[in-house]
């Protein structure tokens, strides 16, 4: 690639916006042309999960996976829909999801405004470091006392998976937010404050609005992990009634056997909810990932 | 610190740059401690306690419930004897090795034609970031069905003996589909993170350079490596963290087979329910997290050396 051909684009994830002038940009052909076939990495993939979906369990069992369907069927959907009883499933892994979502926004948030407004005091200062101290320990190394403590608990259900989401997102998400809050200037807070609004007001009514664009950012993160996740549910959820859609298809992978097209018709059931909030919020998606790298 | 005193005049307040909060406030609302509550306990009743009664289980013979008894460092010294659990640990630390030079390559090489002069950027852009959406076990059970039916065709078809038949259930060939579809997944996490890299040199350093009659080759070897140098680091940690606790993705596609072969560290952990195994397995859980904090710090190590950005 030519130094030439090299330009500043703007998107969301780039702070300056710098652009050469029209008449100076020239195309890359073979670049955009090698871009493009690569991108049949991401969507053969795709093409197949989507076309084995619509196919009869006849046809798809002769092992083409790259034919069109042919009949069009939707058969695999209801199959599959009655088969997993995805309402069921569905309904428990938004559960799971809208308490992680909410669950990290707000924790987080709180936790992260009194450490920042509050960093000469050594309990606050430690408790950061304490939190942070997450990021080095893995889930499987906590895993087995985990098991056991949320069967004593009480907590070996969908619950007990989204509070484990929360609390393993925490020292990124405290991260993330406490770098932000450091940019917004107190005199804000501080001309609320002499109107004679406490702590709580300010938090909800400035602070909080204020951290939108990053409660955004966590917000998808954290539905697309808890969303996706298999192994935590997989370990945690005791019942298998009140399993998540990602653990469904391990538990119904016997009984699919040969009707893939009832299989693939499940897995783009489960992976279409996150492609989709992906589409909608990818703005979000982009720009959160790099704040979290640079910060 | 000068909060310590008491309170002090406005003037005083007024302190340099870095922490403007600073001593401004002389007693702390309580407020705040109420906020730091939940994180605080959360933390600690799910990730404390849980790490320190695992450490304390790696020292006793219990097999998950009732009465258990210290014995030492018995549980240590077998696991290292164990050669199901070492062969854990060499595969898993060679698919994590191999998985994140796959991913840095391909990740860093997107982003520099995404951040070039082509067409449909953003359009390019939203395809290359699908991977990392979907939900691991799902493609896994996506690309087992490709693997083991339509690659088998296409390898008799071309006569590639290795690939004729399904590499899942080849045992020398098996954790190749895993970092395979590991790489799928994890690639596109890593190339936003260069793509953020690449953006922060400045269109005038390879303006200048070109007019110094610098090769593209030049400005690549010269300027575009050593300033995206720490992004390669953030990458790895970040990747090295996740490949180390595979597990999602090896479930859907093997499921740790043929026989062992592509078994990892945490689903031999996992296995602490079965057969009684639980201390054994704690105390492996323990020496799994301090060879992820030794590779970690080792990481961080070299940062420092190689001066890039702080992660």
């Amino acid at each position: 690639m030519s130094d030439a051909t090299r330009t500043i684009p703007a998107g969301p994830v780039s702070t300056r916006k710098r652009r050469t002038t029209a008449a100076t940009e020239r195309i890359n052909r073979p670049a955009t042309a090698l871009l493009i076939v690569c991108t049949l990495g991401v969507l053969v993939p795709l093409y197949v999960t989507i076309s084995m979906a619509f196919k009869t369990t006849g046809q798809a069992v002769d092992g083409n996976a790259f034919s069109l369907p042919s009949p069009l069927t939707l058969d695999s959907f209801t199959q599959a829909w009655t088969l997993t009883n995805f309402p069921r499933g569905f309904a428990i892994s938004v559960f799971v999801s809208v308490i992680a979502v909410a669950g990290e926004i707000i924790v987080s948030a709180l936790a992260a405004y009194a450490i920042v407004r509050n960093w000469d005091r050594r309990l606050f200062r430690w408790s950061f470091f304490y939190l942070l101290a997450a990021m080095f320990i893995p889930f499987p190394v906590v895993a087995l006392p985990q098991i056991q403590l949320t069967g004593m608990a009480g907590l070996d259900n969908p619950l007990g998976v989204a509070i484990l989401h929360i609390v393993f997102a925490l020292a990124f998400n405290t991260m993330l937010f406490t770098a932000f809050l450091r940019s917004i200037p107190l005199e804000l807070e501080e001309s609320m404050r002499m109107d004679g609004a406490g702590t709580w007001r300010v938090f909800w009514k400035l602070i909080f609005p204020l951290l939108g664009p990053m409660s955004a950012t966590v917000g998808i993160f954290a539905f697309i992990a808890s969303w996706n996740d298999f192994m935590m549910p997989s370990l945690i959820i005791s019942d298998p009634e009140m399993q998540t859609i990602p653990v469904l298809q391990k538990i119904f992978q016997t009984q699919f056997s040969n009707s893939y097209n009832i299989a693939f018709a499940s897995y783009l059931m489960a992976m279409a909810p996150a492609i989709i909030v992906y589409l909608l919020t990818q703005r979000w998606v982009m720009s959160g990932l790099t704040q979290g790298a640079v910060k | 610190m000068s909060s310590m005193t008491k309170p002090s005049p406005p003037a005083v307040a007024v302190q340099p740059a870095a922490q403007p909060v600073r001593a401004r406030k002389s007693r702390t609302d309580p407020l705040y401690y109420f906020f730091l509550l939940p994180s605080l306990v959360i933390f600690t009743l799910a990730v404390t306690l849980p790490a320190v009664l695992g450490f304390i289980y790696s020292f006793t013979n219990s097999v998950g419930f009732g009465d258990a008894e210290f014995i030492g460092f018995r549980n240590f010294i077998a696991v290292f004897r164990d050669e199901g659990i070492l062969s854990a640990y060499g595969f898993t630390l060679s698919f994590a090795l191999v998985t994140v030079i796959v991913v840095n390559a391909v990740a860093f090489l997107l982003a520099l034609g995404l951040t070039s002069r082509v067409r449909f950027r953003t359009a390019l852009r939203t395809v290359f970031v699908i991977p990392m959406v979907i939900s691991g076990i799902v493609i896994a059970f996506v690309f087992q069905y490709l693997f083991s039916n339509s690659l088998p065709l296409a390898g008799q078809a071309l006569g590639i003996g290795p690939l004729s038949t399904s590499i899942l259930a080849n045992p020398d060939l098996a954790w190749l589909a895993i970092v395979f579809v590991t790489a799928w997944q994890s690639i596109p996490s890593a190339m936003l993170i260069y793509i953020a890299g690449l953006l922060t040199v400045p269109a005038e350093v390879y303006e200048a350079s070109s007019l110094d009659g610098a090769s593209p080759w030049h400005n690549l070897r010269h300027i575009t490596l050593p300033l995206v140098a720490g992004y390669a680091v953030i990458n790895t940690v970040l990747g090295f963290k996740n490949y180390l606790n595979a597990y999602d993705i090896i479930v859907g596609l093997t499921d740790g087979g043929p026989g062992v072969s592509t078994r990892s560290v945490a689903m031999a952990i996992f296995r602490g329910f079965e057969g009684g195994d639980y201390a054994y397995q704690m105390a492996n859980a323990v020496i799994f997290f301090l060879i992820s904090i030794v590779i970690a710090l080792i990481q961080l190590r070299f940062t420092r050396g190689k001066g890039g950005i702080a992660a």
